[in-house]
């Protein structure tokens, strides 16, 4: 009986996170805004529809099955990764380095700094420390 | 119980594809877009779990492990194909 609360609450709390990450992508309204919703609650909706799977599969059905934790695993090690390549895509595609505030440094900003600068001020760096 | 929860588990996340559906046809920007299409794959997975649990079989992980690693690649590919104009360099 306990159990099935428990699936019934990680199944219920998963359906409401999935729900609101959607809907934020429709509702909010800047493009930086709506990066939020998707990456961050709708991953832990399908993480709570996968514990609820996995508790379901090892206390209703007898049998242990690790391939939830291998998704959710998978699942929290992309969902960083392609929120950054998507947040870069939005901004090389409507801001101008010009817009952006000031580094602070003498570096630009790493995402508009070219491979031949980047290469050259890091040998330089590497030069400082060695001699 | 589990039963009346998994219903609004499915209605939750079936309700969720249908509005990155509307956001893939109708999207702002070309972020959006990458966006919508990520998150669909997500709910999808989301899906065929609970579907696993409505049938009472783990034959669907492995097909729902193929779409994660899919998703993954086609989102990264497309963010960096805007980027550079070239995936593989």
């Amino acid at each position: 009986m306990l159990v099935e609360i428990l699936i019934a609450a990680c199944l219920v709390i998963s359906g409401i996170f999935g729900l609101v990450g959607s809907l934020g992508l429709i509702k909010l309204p800047d493009p930086m805004m709506r990066l939020h919703a998707p990456t961050k609650a709708t991953t832990l909706g399908v993480g709570g529809a996968l514990i609820a799977s996995m508790l379901y599969f090892y206390f209703v059905v007898g049998t242990f099955s690790f391939h939830e934790l291998m998704i959710t695993l998978f699942l929290f090690l992309t969902a960083p990764i392609t929120g950054h390549f998507v947040a870069k895509t939005h901004l090389h595609l409507t801001r101008k380095p010009g817009d952006l505030p000031p580094t602070g440094s003498d570096r630009p900003w790493a995402s508009y700094e070219s491979d031949a600068e980047r290469a050259r001020i890091e040998a330089a760096a590497e030069g400082d420390t060695a001699g | 119980m589990i039963g009346y929860a998994l219903t609004f588990a499915f209605a939750c996340f079936g309700l969720g594809l249908l509005l990155n559906i509307y956001r893939v046809v109708w999207a702002p920007t070309k972020g959006d877009r990458i966006l919508a299409l990520d998150t669909m794959v997500i709910n999808a997975i989301a899906l065929l779990a609970l579907f696993g649990i409505h049938k009472g079989t783990t034959m669907y992980f492995e097909a729902s492990m193929i779409i994660a690693m899919t998703g993954f690649i086609s989102t990264v590919s497309y963010t960096r194909f805007l980027l550079r104009g070239d995936i593989i360099e």
